[in-house]
């Protein structure tokens, strides 16, 4: 049995629906993203699972249980908030203690399970001192401790990255896939970031409009998108319209206007006629001289039109002659040659039959 | 020097309206009584008039209990319209503080409009209001009177502090498994702290001085500190012994301010 499930969930603000018919489970242990654009509706739905909104029609299952007549005191999960939602008046220690105090455990018992706590977030030193002494950083762990205290079945994560600076976030991502580990509660994250959510999650479920668009494994939807909408959120990608022309066994070639034929892979229910576009990931397509890469089965003349070196990889941005625009990454594994091609050269961009996928949707 | 241009108005008028006075009043509360009011003078001009410094005000003061049970009184009669107050206020302020924007302003409105009329026009209402249930000239008339004119100035402080609560710290609270009444406690109420001590001093400190309420609405023996004050000035022109008890009061007012804060304080180093 799943530990939480959402089944069938819609809910509706007015004319617009917030979350449509969205049903999902997800596995003890886990550490599962809701993924999305702001308004997608995915705080909705973590509101509606912590209990402080009610879905309009379909029901949330905790371990079997619906959830509708308990209120959010009651439920065992807990939110670790985007604005973290430290008490002011208290200092680290209370906050930290508030849950245990709330379900009325024992002084010595707080007082052990607080200090627990505090070692779990790196936080030892910190227990008397009051939020606003703490950095961004520490209030986060200070929220994550909290939430953390008491073990509950679930905890719910609401962009709880989003404040922090970058370099702050990677270190901060790294903890909290520890600190999941260690504690061993499911984890719901939040958030809009895709490289936050490819990074940390088991599972993503990427969201648009109140609707679960896919659910999957990251390097499954990073690979293998379902439709242009998950292409283009998750990652860079260059996307050619156009048309099938020919099916046999594991290739189709796929018209696309003013480029010719393109070889890629077969997909289910691709058959001649249909209208379908090739989703290609920058870091799938070779830039070589004109002439060369004779080995691949796609091949089209362009021009460099910008590069940006980012230090691992340089990103190239290639007109081809149909006049659209192409995206290819270029690592930069040995030092000191940071830039193959100058704007302006006349390049061919390549890349295998294996890459990319076929979209119809 | 633009700190002295920005600073030095206020300094003066602090200096000028306020210090001034209150030396004038100290200095008044020493001398003799002047034979049809006012002060004596400082030096005699004729034989066998009082003239100079004296403690006499004050002897009499420190003599007689009676003055003791009036202050003694004055500080109950305020405390039990603060406490009222703060009982009546906090629900109403929490509520405009929860209420859509939009409304709020009109509430505040609604809240301030009685200032808008005369002070003894309403309060001669109560007498009206009160009358027919023989409730008239008694310590309930006077608490209902003292309780309505300075509701608005517990509400307001109240209102303020309780707008600017996060809310999200309510949603933590519930989350981590607190009951309405555990989330009043634990958080409303301690945060708005600074609320309920701004708005208790805004009524707790006129009240002692009011001599208005208690002569209209009270009776015979409901008069407070203020009235004696009025009375010295006014009725029995006696202004030494009116600056003695001006000052007295002042002097209580701090001790109670002072010792709030200290506890106060106190609760918070231990929170």
């Amino acid at each position: 049995m799943a530990l939480l499930e959402i089944r069938n969930v819609t809910r509706r603000f007015g004319p617009l629906t917030a979350i449509d018919n969205v049903s999902l489970a997800v596995q003890a242990g886990e550490f599962f993203t809701l993924l999305g654009p702001s308004g997608c509706g995915k705080t909705t739905l973590l509101r509606m699972i912590a209990g402080f909104d009610l879905p309009d029609a379909g029901e949330i299952l905790l371990e079997g249980a619906d959830m509708a007549d308990t209120p959010p005191e009651k439920r065992p999960i807990h939110t670790v908030f985007q604005s973290y939602a430290l008490f002011p008046h208290m200092s680290v220690a209370q906050n930290i203690a508030f849950p245990l105090r709330m379900a009325g455990n024992a002084p010595e018992q707080i007082s052990a399970k607080v200090r627990d706590a505090l070692a779990l977030v790196h936080l030892e030193a910190k227990g008397q001192q009051y939020p606003h002494e703490l950095s961004g950083g520490q209030k986060q762990r200070v929220a994550l401790a909290r939430s953390l205290v008491n073990r509950p079945r679930l905890l719910l994560l609401d962009e709880p990255l989003g404040a922090l600076d970058a370099k702050l976030r990677e270190e901060m991502q790294i903890e909290l896939i520890d600190m999941q580990r260690e504690v061993g509660v499911t984890f719901v994250f939040v958030t809009h970031s895709q490289n936050e959510a490819l990074a940390l999650s088991s599972r993503i479920a990427v969201m648009n409009a109140g609707r679960v668009e896919q659910l999957d494994e990251p390097s499954r939807l990073y690979g293998f998108p379902r439709n242009r909408f998950v292409a283009d959120f998750i990652g860079k990608i260059n996307l050619f319209d156009g048309e099938i022309v020919a099916v046999d066994g594991e290739r189709v070639r796929l018209r696309a206007a003013g480029l010719g034929e393109i070889e890629a892979r077969n997909a289910a229910g691709l058959r001649p006629g249909t209208p379908a576009t090739l989703a290609l990931r920058p870091e799938q397509v070779r830039i070589a001289a004109i002439g060369a890469a004779r080995d691949l089965p796609n091949r089209y003349p362009g021009k460099v039109r910008d590069f940006l070196y980012i230090g691992d990889v340089t990103t190239y941005v290639i007109d081809l002659q149909n006049g659209q625009r192409l995206q290819a990454l270029l690592p930069n594994s040995s030092p000191g040659r940071a830039k193959f091609f100058e704007v302006g050269d006349a390049v061919t961009a390549a890349w295998p039959a294996e890459a990319g996928v076929v979209l119809t949707e | 020097m633009l700190k002295w241009l920005v600073g030095g108005p206020p300094f003066v008028f602090l200096v000028a309206f306020f210090l001034l006075p209150a030396l004038i009043m100290v200095v008044a509360s020493l001398r003799y009584p002047g034979e049809f009011g006012g002060l004596a003078p400082l030096v005699s001009t004729k034989p066998g008039e009082e003239a100079g410094l004296t403690l006499e005000s004050y002897r009499v003061f420190f003599s007689d209990w009676v003055y003791f049970e009036i202050f003694a009184k004055s500080f109950g009669v305020a405390a039990l319209t603060t406490l009222v107050c703060l009982l009546m206020a906090y629900p109403l302020a929490a509520l405009i503080a929860r209420s859509p924007k939009r409304y709020r302003d009109l509430m505040v409105l609604l809240v301030v409009l009685p200032f808008a009329s005369n002070f003894l026009v309403r309060v001669y209402a109560w007498m009206i209001m009160l009358g027919p249930f023989e409730l008239l000239f008694s310590r309930f008339a006077v608490i209902c009177g003292m309780v309505y004119v300075h509701l608005p100035f517990m509400i307001l402080p109240l209102y303020t502090n309780l707008e600017k609560h996060d809310p999200a710290l309510l949603d933590a609270a519930q989350d981590l498994g607190a009951n309405a009444w555990q989330r009043f406690w634990r958080v409303t109420f301690p945060l708005s702290l600074p609320g309920v001590f701004s708005g208790s001093a805004l009524v707790f400190i006129p009240v002692l001085g009011m001599f208005a309420i208690p002569e209209i609405l009270g009776g015979k023996d409901d008069w407070i500190v203020g009235n004696m004050i009025k009375e010295s000035f006014l009725g029995t022109r006696d202004w030494p012994f009116g600056s003695m008890l001006s000052l007295m009061l002042t002097l209580a007012v701090l001790a109670v301010a002072g010792a709030a804060s200290w506890l106060a304080g106190r609760r918070v180093s231990r929170a």
